[in-house]
């Protein structure tokens, strides 16, 4: 990259590019601002804004309601396990296909694509009609299965990143010391992808509890926190809740996204 | 610890083994659980359900796919999809691209670094929420009606509301309100495909082609622009194929017309007739397998 002085005219922006830009980043960001907004309206009939007054008394509400923790609980249970699954899979995945060259690569590649690259849609009425064929009752191990299968994709593409980035002369290296297999493994590899790990199942896990295309099709009658939202959305008296529970799971997935952030940001080559 | 030791020193020298062995798993889980499902999916496709008992009927016919196209009712929603699909993805590469542009080639690093987390933000914030507080933003009193009024602007969008077709009786149940939230909901997936492929172009390139005279204009439509194009096809596989499948924010923002997703989730799920709602969502995979085809020519997974 230039130097800041060798940046002549070809290379600045004009004042209509810089307003296009910026008019673009906050189109992306107000709306999200708007429900944290709407969660401390008294107003709790319709959608006026400016909000008439403001009020703490919806997270009181919200807090009280079982059948709000019950769908909780389920959403973290069934990220938990489809991120483990994910962890586990996408990692080894990752591993074989790093460096190899092999027949059929391409097509294998091509499956690890697949499933974020077809509609949601498509993989939920797939497994459903597989379950149907199955005999297979709809429940929490049938939401883990549909979860499971897009986060083995995200780990797979954060690690595969992260083990091309590991130079190869490394291991070499490693090995050319006397390193066995394993040591290598442990001492060389694992500590760089250590960060990349943490990352995918972060944003896996972000991605499980926050899943409603799949999950309506794989759900039969459990209730995972965006299904209960779902529903909600349709019955409009309960709204002020609806809105509390909008800015927590805002929160809750935010959190692991921006450590994910953090982790895989390569700041060794910015700049 | 010996014996693993020792596996893996057996495992170092056969790298063919090795490598079945790392991938068969994960490939056990796709190859199985989901491409099964794709076949289960097909073979329902086939199948169709008995008028009388409404039940599925396991053999083979053509009567499915004969109800999907000879119905005119179900062109109208595979034409209706596939045009917002088009649309949606028109209007993200247009938004996209001057935030691409600026945090790829002029933004300051700190600025560049501010842009990425600004971008991504959104992106990962719940997409339910989203949907949501689209539907507040949009809604009759809401803050965009708000917002349009204090400018004065009210009658722009009574004009607008008021066209056939695309018009309704507000904001948050017409195809305006929808096209609206479906460019916000992907808009970071044409921005970051975008900015990579731009962050590739070498700025050698635009001083060679300004120093032998070309104008902005020129070098952006010559230069720039085809070395974008790998990054703009990446972006719109995204936008495209979310489009198509998408089912939430037809049903949550909307006007009256269905489209294939929410024909999917009724078909499956009310109706009871999994054969249809099968044959209805083979039409987006056709319709992405011919994207891609086209995409992958144009470089699309480089810039992945």
């Amino acid at each position: 990259m230039p130097s800041r002085r060798m940046r002549a005219a070809w290379d600045r922006a004009t004042l209509g590019q810089k307003i296009a830009a910026f008019a673009g980043l906050a189109f992306l960001h107000l709306p999200v601002w708007v429900i944290f907004l709407y969660a401390f309206t008294t107003e709790d009939r319709t959608y006026q804004f400016p909000p008439p007054g403001l009020t703490l008394k919806w997270f009181e509400v919200a807090f009280a309601r079982a059948d709000i923790w019950a769908a909780l609980k389920l959403s973290l249970a069934v990220a938990s396990v489809a991120t483990a699954i994910a962890l586990l899979l996408g990692t080894l995945a990752a591993f074989a296909l790093a460096r190899s060259r092999f027949r059929g690569r391409e097509l294998i590649t091509l499956l690890f694509v697949l499933p974020i690259a077809l509609p949601g849609i498509v993989t939920g009425i797939a497994l459903l009609a597989a379950f149907k064929m199955g005999g297979i009752q709809p429940g929490f191990w049938t939401i883990v299965v549909g979860h499971a299968t897009f986060c083995i994709v995200i780990v797979h593409n954060n690690v595969i990143a992260r083990l091309r980035r590991i130079p190869p002369s490394w291991v070499e290296a490693s090995m050319d010391l006397g390193a066995d297999g394993l040591q290598t493994f442990r001492h060389v590899l694992l500590p760089q992808i250590a960060t990349a790990l943490l990352a995918g199942g972060m944003l896996a896990f972000a991605l499980s509890f926050d899943e409603i295309i799949v999950t309506l099709f794989t759900a039969g009658h459990e209730r995972t926190l965006p299904i209960w939202f779902f529903n909600e959305l349709f019955r409009p008296r309960e709204r002020p809740i609806t809105n509390v529970v909008a800015v927590t799971v805002v929160l809750i997935t935010l959190v692991p996204i921006l450590l994910a952030y953090r982790l895989t940001r390569p700041n060794d080559t910015r700049g | 610890m010996p014996a693993l030791r020792a596996a893996a020193a057996f495992l170092h020298g056969r790298r063919g083994f090795y490598l079945a062995l790392l991938l068969l798993p994960p490939l056990l889980w796709l190859g199985i659980i989901y491409l099964g499902s794709l076949f289960a999916l097909l073979a329902q496709s086939f199948y169709a359900i008995d008028e009388f008992t409404a039940r599925i009927v396991p053999e083979f016919t053509l009567a499915t796919y004969r109800q999907l196209f000879s119905q005119p009712a179900n062109l109208d929603i595979i034409l209706r999809t596939v045009a917002m699909a088009v649309a949606v993805t028109a209007a993200a590469a247009v938004i996209a691209f001057p935030v691409a542009n600026y945090m790829a080639r002029y933004a300051t690093p700190r600025m560049k670094a501010l842009f990425y987390v600004g971008v991504m933000l959104p992106m990962w914030t719940s997409y339910l929420v989203k949907v949501y507080a689209w539907r507040l933003v949009l809604a009759k009193q809401g803050i965009f009606s708000w917002f349009l009024d204090v400018f004065g602007l009210t009658p722009v969008l009574d004009g607008a509301l008021a066209t056939p077709v695309i018009g309704g009786p507000s904001l948050a149940s017409s195809y305006i309100g929808m096209f609206i939230v479906f460019v916000y909901m992907w808009l970071p997936f044409m921005i970051l495909p975008l900015a990579a492929a731009l962050e590739r172009v070498p700025g050698s390139l635009v001083q060679a082609s300004a120093d032998l005279g070309a104008r902005p204009g020129q070098t952006f439509r010559h230069v720039v622009l085809p070395l974008a194009l790998p990054g703009l096809a990446a972006g719109s596989i995204f936008t495209f194929s979310l489009t198509l499948g998408d089912y939430i924010i037809p049903s949550v923002v909307g006007a009256p017309g269905y489209f294939i997703g929410m024909m999917v989730y009724q078909q499956q799920g009310t109706a009871g007739n999994l054969p249809l709602a099968a044959a209805f969502s083979v039409v987006p995979i056709v319709l992405i397998a011919v994207y891609l085809a086209l995409a992958r020519r144009m470089g699309a997974f480089d810039a992945l």
